[in-house]
């Protein structure tokens, strides 16, 4: 038996300079809209663009720790969890992303 | 390499929250021993007083399993007596004969209730009132019927007694003297609660004086020393609680009524600590939980060696826990040593006095309406100047023009389901299962759970009011200033002073000097921060972006849908057909769905998509318009009426001087948006006397009117001073404007800040002391020359249209 070879599609999204630490960017994938955080420790986080409260634009929050609070209702997400911060309740699709020479990538699920 | 062991002696309340928080601030300091002499984890001793009215079961006030203290590494010796305390050795004996070393100790022993030194004190059916096994006896008692006395008609005796009616017993209560809670209530209020209580069936005995408790083997009755005998079934004795010192005391440690600590909760050996009910400090005892988590988080900062808090002390205020009875009671209440004002009304049954000293609240007592009680204890706390509102401060909260408060005026009578935050649309039912159901005790934490008061705050009081109602006695504010946000101890006039004494420029240096507890902040405290630095080092400062909230960042207001509004600066409201002609082509040239006059008399743009916004800014700055700030805690607008130029009425310029005015002032950021107006005449259609700032023409030159409010909470204006020309308006302004900026916390309106410091304080520094006046006005102008730069159009010009929009658009 052969193992099934899958593959992260990993798409370059942008230089990482032009993400400044604390801030948060909207890349757009066919419909999906993907934030894209850079921490205060460096570490980059790709999530679903929408609040799983009323949809805001999580790009555009404050971020600080690995979460991000969301510019409508103040909901807060754990960028790494995907997920909101507790009492709150709620998912947010999470991507991977990594650095190459510079360059942004998040993984978009399996090649085929 | 082995950690050193913190033994802590004691699983009360205050011992769970010291853990808690030691947990959070340092998880990994300690191999920590606990000891617990009740064979129960920690519980919510708050809660007897419902458990023994039956209205709460045991397993409900449970704060914790067993299970939290293995996932946590805790060593819990459940259900185990500490007995001995060998400082020696450093070793602390249990009952079950084990031995524990220690490196560091906690003693949390809370305190005994006081048993009288009667004979028959032994009887089956003497009991206290105290802890899970006290009210299990009580209920088991009750479930037989009969008679009850309590001896005691202090706080905890009339809790129990009300608890012990309700299960059905008729129910006595023994007092020595001739008024019910005297530590709490003067003569009146004390009368309205007992005929209230003799209204439901308890029967009171004043000033009678225990002699014995009469039985052979179980009690049969209570003596008193005037010959008088009663039958009993049970007696409770609730005649006070003295701290649990005896481990303190045989150890050797320094006691007097309690065991004497430091304002960093230490004995006299510091390897030893003492917190909660069992510890002196400066001279007091305590007995309610809000103090004693005060002393927690203290001890905890202390023990995670982090060392940046001390307790001080703290004021402290009751609440009766009976359901049906409101009573609240703090400070000075008897007003021996002030001048009382009184409001009293047997029929409604409402009684309200407040004890004032130099125009500060030092004592209250409410009486049947206790909804205003955390507002006057806040007056109270925070020293407020209450002359201004002496007339109707009786009358509470609501009468000072608090439309916001108005349908929720009467929060322990209200029904569950009224909406107590308008905001998040959270029920008082909400509030109320959160507090219970999961144990919640601080503004912050039902802030979390619920949202209730999370947006714009102006349920706040109506929250803790709530905690207060459902907690009964044991809820309070922390004394002092609240912290700015959950991530620092400290309160924002002390962050402010310290980063001009230290010199600190940035968030990371304030942070860190200050030892922040989170990496970099949240988004309550990263924008305060951006502003306090920006106020104090004009010149030097650069702006953090990513500490500001996305409307001042990108320089317009994000609507529900993600998409934003533009607001031009029309100054003074007066416009020209050019102008006009300009906006109409820009709302046709980028398809804007929404065109809106606004209340500041403004026109508004809506709908706007963010890639949109810098060519919008371009077409617009190319007209001649800067931002309107319509998106930040920053001058807004200045409204006007046409005054003297065309109204018949008009006797001042009032278009020329709110065009001067906005001229003047657009482009400071301020602690929270800043509105004006300028009426021409005292007919004051320009609405100035709801603005912040506002002027309104007289005859003989114009009124200068501050701390208006047209929004949450309407407030009008106060008269700081008459002046009598436009120019001293523009100095007044300015200087207002940077005294709110340097004083004003961040996020508090002028109206709540004048509140706060009082229109005489005002008065002193802007009216009567011209000199400080000019300065100030000086510094704001000084600041503006920086300021006034349009942001539309340095944004358009830096010409970065990339930044506003997706970083990248891949195909799918």
């Amino acid at each position: 038996m052969t193992a099934a070879v899958l593959a992260i599609r990993w798409v370059a999204v942008g230089r990482l300079e032009a993400l400044p630490p604390r801030r948060g960017r909207a890349v757009r994938v066919g419909d999906r809209r993907i934030a894209l955080f850079r921490t205060g420790d460096d570490r980059l986080f790709a999530v679903e663009d929408r609040c799983p409260h009323r949809g805001g634009p999580l790009s555009e929050g404050i971020v600080h720790g690995h979460c991000v609070t969301c510019p409508l209702h103040d909901w807060v997400i754990d960028l790494a969890e995907g997920r909101a911060v507790p009492p709150d309740e709620g998912r947010v699709r999470t991507y991977p992303v990594r650095v190459v020479d510079g360059r942004i990538e998040i993984g978009l699920g399996t090649a085929p | 390499m082995s950690r050193p062991r913190l033994v802590v002696i004691g699983n009360g309340m205050v011992a769970d929250r010291l853990l808690e928080e030691l947990l959070r601030l340092a998880p990994d300091l300690y191999d920590i021993v606990l000891f617990g002499e009740e064979p129960w984890p920690a519980y919510n001793r708050i809660l007897l007083s419902p458990v023994l009215a039956g209205e709460q079961e045991i397993t409900e006030i449970l704060t914790r399993d067993d299970a939290w203290y293995a996932e946590r590494g805790i060593d819990f010796r459940k259900g185990v007596r500490a007995t001995r305390i060998d400082r020696a050795r450093r070793l602390v004996h249990g009952a079950d004969g084990s031995v524990v070393p220690y490196d560091r100790l906690v003693l949390a022993t809370g305190s005994r209730p006081v048993v009288l030194p009667i004979p028959g004190r032994d009887l089956e059916g003497v009991v206290t009132f105290r802890d899970i096994a006290d009210v299990e006896r009580m209920r088991a008692a009750a479930a037989r019927g009969g008679r009850a006395v309590v001896i005691g008609g202090g706080l905890l005796g009339l809790e129990a007694a009300a608890g012990l009616q309700r299960l059905g017993m008729e129910v006595t209560v023994v007092h020595l003297l001739d008024r019910l809670m005297e530590q709490q209530l003067d003569d009146i209020a004390a009368r309205m609660l007992r005929e209230d209580l003799e209204g439901r069936g308890l029967r009171f005995l004043m000033e009678r004086r225990t002699r014995a408790i009469l039985g052979e083997r179980r009690v049969e009755g209570v003596a008193f020393e005037d010959g008088e005998t009663i039958p009993a079934d049970l007696v409770v004795m609730a005649v006070g609680i003295r701290p649990e010192t005896t481990l303190a005391r045989e150890a050797g440690l320094h006691c007097e009524r309690g065991i004497v600590v430091s304002d960093t909760l230490q004995t006299y050996d510091p390897r030893i600590w003492a917190v909660g009910e069992c510890c002196q400090h400066r001279g007091r005892c305590y007995g309610l939980v809000a103090p004693l988590f005060e002393q927690a988080r203290v001890l905890a900062n202390q023990l995670a060696e982090l060392a940046t808090l001390r307790y001080e002390g703290s004021v402290t205020a009751t609440k009766l826990k009976v359901t049906g009875i409101d009573l609240f009671s703090a400070g000075d209440h008897l007003g021996r040593d002030g001048e009382p004002l009184v409001l009293h009304d047997p029929g409604a049954g409402v009684y309200r006095k407040l004890v004032l000293k130099d125009d500060r609240i030092i004592g209250i007592v409410l009486y049947g309406d206790t909804v205003d009680g955390s507002w006057y204890f806040q007056l109270m706390q925070d020293g407020t100047d209450v002359s201004s509102l002496r007339e109707t401060l009786l009358f509470g909260q609501v009468r000072l023009g608090d439309s916001g408060h108005d349908p929720v005026a009467r929060v322990a009578g209200l029904p569950d389901d009224a909406e107590i935050c308008g905001c998040n649309g959270v029920c008082k039912g909400t509030i109320v299962r959160a507090i219970t159901e999961k144990g919640l005790f601080t503004l912050d934490e039902v802030r979390a759970h619920t949202k209730a008061s999370a947006s714009c705050g102006s349920c706040t009081g109506l929250v803790e009011a709530l905690l207060a109602h459902v907690m009964g006695g044991h809820y309070e504010r922390p004394r002092g200033e609240r912290p700015l946000c959950p991530c620092t101890d400290y309160d924002q006039d002390t962050i402010r002073r310290t980063i001009v004494r230290e010199g600190l420029k940035s968030i990371p240096e304030v942070m860190h000097f200050l030892e922040w507890k989170t990496p970099d902040g949240c988004r309550v405290c990263r924008p305060a921060l951006n502003f306090f630095l920006m106020v104090a080092w004009p010149e030097e400062y650069r702006d953090d972006p990513a500490s500001r909230f996305v409307n001042e960042r990108v320089h317009a207001n994000i609507q529900k849908d993600g998409t934003y509004s533009v607001v031009p600066r029309i100054f003074g409201g007066v416009t020209t057909p050019a102008q006009l002609r300009a906006l109409a082509e820009v709302a046709e040239r980028y398809r804007v769905p929404t065109v809106k006059i606004t209340g500041g008399q403004r026109i508004d743009l809506l709908g706007v998509r963010k890639e949109d916004l810098p060519h919008i800014w371009r077409d617009l700055t190319a007209a001649g318009f800067v931002s309107g700030h319509a998106y930040g805690k920053a001058v807004r607008t200045v409204k006007t009426c046409v005054g003297s130029e065309w109204c018949r009425f008009g006797v001042q310029d009032s278009t020329s001087l709110g065009i001067a005015l906005e001229k003047l002032c657009w482009g400071a950021w301020t602690p929270a948006k800043v509105k004006m107006g300028v009426s021409g005449c005292p007919r004051n259609c320009a609405e100035a006397t709801i603005k912040d700032f506002g002027a309104v023409a007289v005859e003989s030159g114009w009124e200068i009117h501050v701390g208006g409010n047209g929004g949450v909470k309407v407030r009008t204006t106060e008269l700081l001073t008459k002046v009598a020309t436009a120019e001293e308006v523009l100095e007044y302004a300015a200087a207002f404007l940077q005294l709110y900026r340097e004083e004003g916390r961040y996020g508090e309106r002028t109206a709540f800040w004048i509140e706060r410091i009082g229109l005489d304080e005002l008065k002193r520094r802007l009216v009567e002391d011209p000199e400080g006046r000019r300065a100030l006005a000086a510094r704001f102008r000084e600041a503006q020359a920086r300021a006034q730069r349009d942001p539309w159009r340095e944004l358009a010009e830096r010409a970065p249209a990339e930044e506003f929009r997706a970083l990248a658009e891949v195909p799918a």
